[in-house]
């Protein structure tokens, strides 16, 4: 059974200019112990769709759609039961690199905090416990929970980010970014904790990136999303590797592969910018940076369509399956 | 409190057994841990400061044109054997007077012209009454002047925040005397027919025994209006410090993180937001309280009120160089230690300072 499943879902800002259209109309879902990248260029509308599932969003979005969690829809539910639901269930991993922990307290704290707020039964000593066999589990010395986040380092901050992810055994992991301000070498080690915790655990993953290479070597499935929308979705070997749609296809060139002579001789970038959420051109809407496009792309919509085995893919090109 | 060593202060031996070594503390070689050596050279900076407030506030004095003499017996009938003295005293090399001096900054040679009494013993008899007033004047504030930013900035753009916005702008940029004059003249004087309720001046009805119970409601009777007067000035920079600094707090990803853990709304103000909104607004109290105290001028010479402040103004009235040099000498102090303390205070609250 999908632990979360996104049916249709859409993210309307109000702002000054009127309505912005972040997300249109994405469905997606992550069943126990799989995990799903969701990938695209900023503004794209990755963390907005995500930002549903626990509805974290600003006042000033509109919603629609249905956000399943477990089951149950997170958009309908009542405060009481969404802040119950809050972390027991799902959790997020932020950029605990950046501002994600709160400066003046001591991170142990911080991570006992859910556990103290759900497990009302859990007595102090107990806690203190559950504490530091988090931060070992995800290679820590038990006594950084005395520390404050400015005495770690990036990739400190970032596991204890995982740890307190864990802290209430969550069925579901959303992990915004979370490397993304790492270095390369500490990058991979916390993606490494993150991928076997996750595994070991048997829990439901969301990993929000923009870069593929990371995505596809951390997730079992990828979707791709350009201008609020899913271009291209399905297993992350085979999108990375022989995408379904141009724009995937550019962003997993933006980051070559050492080593693989196809990246050597193609060095690909993007020209162009992705569009303004509101603005985004008729037909598809990635056809003024596409370098495939033709005319039949600026008249026709275009939805997501299977292109294989388990794949989509929105593009006009893309191999037909029968239908 | 914990199970766990500190990693800042124990130097703990056990090896890492993730990757990233843990920072250690650079304990600077001396043994010291970091919040007994940034207390220690906070309080050498405020001692260093202090020297300097001394040498200038003997300097400046003796800077002043005009015979300095005549300014210090100015009204009074000093015996020529005396003034003589007093001549051959500043006659004296300028370093041997200085060293005088730093013996005892307070007792000047002479005594204060107007009240001819040692100026020492004049100072620490009005420095009680202005503690009272002011003390009283800035718990309130404070207390009063952080509730109504927190409940403004949390609400940002609600009603209360327009209207105490309002309020607390208009009351910043009221003068203080004429605030006190517009409650002395209203609840003290009486308006439109209405008689006045509180006391229109001084710390107590004169003949009252200020040691017994009945002394202090009349002294605290007494208190009501130049304590509101301070409050309500005080308040309104608490508040609107307050105010914007939870407002600049509210945006921060580390409030998002506490809501998806499940808090309530409540919670993530208490636990997380107002903590750390509140570091700037501690600072600026005590940072203040240095100047509250020589701000308190106005409103005790409005008030009759027989703290430093009024002293202050009869001793500027004379002038009674006597007397100011050693008032001077207070405030400067009182500066000086204030900013020690919020120095120090800010480093237990917030422990990003300490390192």
């Amino acid at each position: 059974m999908a632990v979360l499943e996104l049916e249709d879902v859409s993210v309307t800002y109000r702002s000054a200019e009127g309505a912005v259209p972040a997300v249109r109309g994405v469905s997606l879902s992550v069943d126990a112990g799989r995990s799903l990248g969701l990938a695209g260029e900023s503004g794209s509308g990755k963390t907005s769709v995500t930002s549903t599932v626990l509805r974290l969003l600003p006042k000033s979005a509109t919603v629609t759609g249905r956000v399943l969690l477990e089951g149950e829809d997170v958009l309908t539910m009542k405060w009481g039961r969404l802040r119950a639901v809050r972390w027991a269930t799902a959790s997020v991993v932020f950029q605990g690199a950046m501002h994600a922990l709160n400066p003046v307290q001591r991170v142990g704290h911080q991570i006992a905090e859910p556990i103290r707020l759900h497990e009302k039964s859990v007595s102090e000593p107990t806690a203190r416990k559950r504490v530091g066999e988090l931060l070992e589990q995800v290679g820590l010395p038990s006594r950084v929970a005395q520390s404050y986040p400015h005495q770690l380092s990036g990739g400190q901050k970032q596991r204890v980010m995982i740890a307190m992810a864990l802290a209430c055994g969550p069925k579901l992991i959303v992990a915004d970014e979370p490397t993304t301000a790492l270095d390369v070498m500490v990058q991979q080690q916390v993606l490494g904790v993150l991928a076997d915790r996750v595994q070991d655990l048997g829990l439901a993953m969301v990993f929000i990136s923009h870069d593929l290479s990371v995505l596809a070597s951390a997730c079992d499935d990828l979707a791709v999303m350009y201008a609020g929308q899913v271009v291209e979705q399905g297993p992350s070997d085979q999108v990375f590797d022989d995408a379904h749609h141009p724009y995937s296809r550019a962003l997993g060139g933006a980051y070559p592969r050492i080593g693989d002579l196809r990246f050597r001789y193609a060095p690909s970038g993007l020209p162009g910018d992705p569009p303004f959420p509101g603005e985004a051109p008729s037909g598809c809407a990635f056809h003024p940076r596409c370098p495939q496009a033709r005319e039949v792309c600026a008249t026709t919509d275009v939805e997501l369509r299977p292109s294989g085995e388990r794949r989509w893919s929105s593009c006009l090109f893309a191999p037909e399956v029968g239908t | 409190m914990s199970l766990i060593q500190d990693v800042a202060g124990g130097g703990g031996h056990d090896p890492v057994p993730g990757p990233p070594p843990l920072p250690r503390k650079d304990k600077g070689g001396k043994g010291l841990s970091p919040g007994a050596s940034f207390a220690l050279r906070k309080t050498g900076a405020a001692l260093g400061t202090l020297f300097f407030v001394l040498v200038v506030n003997f300097f400046l004095f003796r800077l002043l044109p005009g015979d300095p003499i005549g300014m210090y017996t100015r009204g009074r009938n000093v015996p020529a054997e005396q003034l003589a003295q007093l001549r051959a005293e500043l006659d004296r090399p300028i370093l041997e007077q200085f060293l005088t001096y730093l013996r005892n900054p307070f007792s000047s040679t002479i005594d204060s012209a107007q009240f001819n009494r040692p100026v020492w013993e004049l100072v620490t008899e009005r420095i009680w009454p202005t503690l009272l007033l002011v003390g009283t004047a800035i718990v309130l504030a404070s207390i009063i002047g952080v509730w109504i930013g927190i409940k403004a900035g949390w609400k940002r753009g609600k009603s209360f925040d327009k209207v105490s916005t309002g309020v607390t702008l208009t009351l910043y940029s009221m003068p203080e005397f004429w605030l006190g004059m517009i409650l002395l003249i209203v609840f003290g004087v009486g308006v439109l027919g209405l008689p006045g309720v509180f006391p229109i001046g001084g710390i107590s009805t004169p003949g009252v025994d200020t040691s017994s119970l009945a002394g202090w409601l009349d002294v605290a009777w007494h208190m009501v209006l130049p304590v509101t007067t301070l409050t309500l000035v005080y308040l309104a920079e608490y508040a609107l410090v307050m105010r914007s600094s939870l407002v600049d707090e509210m945006d921060e990803d580390y409030l998002t993180t506490a809501r998806a853990k499940g808090l309530s709304d409540k919670f993530v103000r208490r636990r997380h937001a107002v903590p750390n909104a509140l570091l700037p607004t501690i600072t600026l109290i005590f940072l203040n309280l240095g100047f509250t105290v020589s701000g308190a001028i106005t409103v005790e010479t409005v008030f009759s009120w027989p703290g430093l402040g009024l002293l202050s103004y009869e001793a500027l009235r004379g002038p009674d160089v006597a007397l100011l040099q050693a008032i001077f000498l207070l405030f400067s102090i009182g500066v000086v230690l204030a900013n020690l303390v919020a120095d120090l205070l800010y480093a237990v609250i917030d422990p990003r300072v300490r390192s």
